[in-house]
């Protein structure tokens, strides 16, 4: 190896960025190079130097407090914790007879009545639209099941079902965190020749429900189905048939094993 | 709760160059990402977070401060002299930590950010490329400039006063 090669791979050695095959052969020019050697110490004096603690600024605790006092509850401290509870008594007072009834009455018509789809798939169309936009698919890019599911672990109160639909043509391409209807969801991101398909997963209470193509939207198809208390919205510019076949594929295909 | 919140405000601190805009663009990306991820933790938390405080920054600074100067993003245009491997580059007197607050404070704001994300976060080329979606090779180019810069200057300051 002699300087001209050398000499670009200094700052990524010093990185850990090197790959293997190279390292032992820029070593050994360090060795006995008069010119890199002295490039390469005065490298690591300059990195020493820029990751003294002196030069890192910690958070002011004003600020860690504001931001914790604009947080939701459990970040609150002692005093707003009393101010809700007083207002909690000052409620349960008020809410007696007919209001208790009343909101009573109210709950059970909004828990009874089916949740709107309609919003729910405007919200996936734009999120699918973002995505594609945003070249932003993918934050994890693997056509491998085994590295997208645990991927999502420890990012996402559940673990979402991935599987492989390879075989059937429709290859899995990688996985993504979403937010979808007030909540972080899992996105499956699947491909059909140029076609992007994205898969929205996240848990539901609902009963299993049969795939339903929903009304399309700004030339998206959405299919939207429930099965073991999870919610999957698929959606894609993919024709109605194939989307749905894409669907079926999916609720069949076996289950990635837990390791 | 609010694991990174240091290195949110480092970023901030650092690309806003004072600590009152800092803790304003700190708070407005801590509270985003904790609207998104309550309690989402661990080492991609912290990748995502500065994410978000970069992101929060370049808004904020569009809508307050006339355009910074930005570089060029072609190696050619910015001429730096070699000075890595010159004697007057090395020396213990890079840890005067006021001199090389200057030198950094100088440097456009796009070394800045590199400058903290690889030396104070120690993140991987390809996890600053995803955050400050650049190319690998970019981020490669403006971190090697962003030394040479430093360098440059952490010598001049040395040799201030010591023309020989």
């Amino acid at each position: 190896m002699n300087c001209q090669q050398a000499k670009p791979l200094i700052e990524p050695y010093a990185d850990g960025e090197l790959e293997a095959a190279a390292i032992l052969e820029l070593e050994q020019h360090l060795e006995g190079c008069s010119m890199c050697a002295p490039a390469w110490r005065n490298l690591q004096v300059l990195r020493k130097t820029l990751k003294q603690d002196a030069l890192y600024f910690t958070a002011p605790e004003e600020l860690r407090q504001r931001i914790k006092s604009a947080l939701p509850s459990p970040a609150k401290a002692a005093p707003p914790r009393q101010a809700w509870n007083w207002n909690w008594n000052w409620l349960t007072t008020v809410m007696s007879g007919m209001a208790a009834a009343c909101l009573a009455l109210l709950l059970t018509v909004t828990l009874t009545r089916p949740p709107s789809e309609q919003p729910l798939a405007q919200e996936i169309v734009s999120s699918h639209i973002r995505s594609l936009m945003a070249s932003h698919v993918m934050d994890v890019v693997s056509t491998d099941q085994h590295t997208v599911k645990p991927w999502f672990n420890g990012k996402l109160d559940f673990s979402p079902p991935v599987k492989n639909l390879a075989a059937q043509e429709f290859p899995l391409i990688g996985g993504r965190l979403d937010y979808i209807g007030g909540r972080s969801v899992a996105a499956l991101v699947f491909q059909r020749h140029k076609h992007v398909i994205n898969l929205f997963i996240w848990p539901a209470k609902e009963k299993d429900s049969e795939p339903v193509s929903i009304a399309p939207s700004q030339g998206y198809n959405v299919i939207h189905w429930t099965g073991a208390e999870t919610a999957f919205w698929a959606v894609s510019d993919l024709n109605e048939k194939e989307l749905m076949e894409f669907v079926q594929d999916f609720a069949t295909a076996a289950p990635l094993k837990e390791h | 709760m609010l694991p990174h919140l240091d290195a949110a405000y480092n970023l901030a601190r650092w690309l806003a160059g004072n600590d009152h805009d800092a803790q304003d663009v700190a708070q407005e990306a801590s509270l985003r990402a904790f609207k998104f991820f309550g309690n989402f933790r661990g080492e991609n938390a912290r990748a995502w977070l500065l994410t978000i405080v970069r992101n929060t920054f370049y808004t904020w600074l569009r809508k307050n401060r006339p355009p910074e100067k930005t570089i060029e993003f072609d190696d050619e245009t910015l001429d730096i002299e070699d000075v890595s491997a010159s004697a007057a580059a090395a020396g213990p007197q890079f840890a005067d930590a006021d001199a090389v607050r200057r030198a950094i404070a100088e440097l456009p704001v796009e070394f800045r950010e590199i400058v903290v994300l690889r030396e104070m976060e120690g993140f991987s080329y390809k996890e600053i490329a995803d955050l400050s979606d650049v190319p690998i090779g970019t981020v490669m180019s403006r971190l090697a400039r962003a030394r040479k810069l430093l360098q440059k200057r952490l010598a001049a300051e040395f040799n201030q006063g010591d023309p020989a």
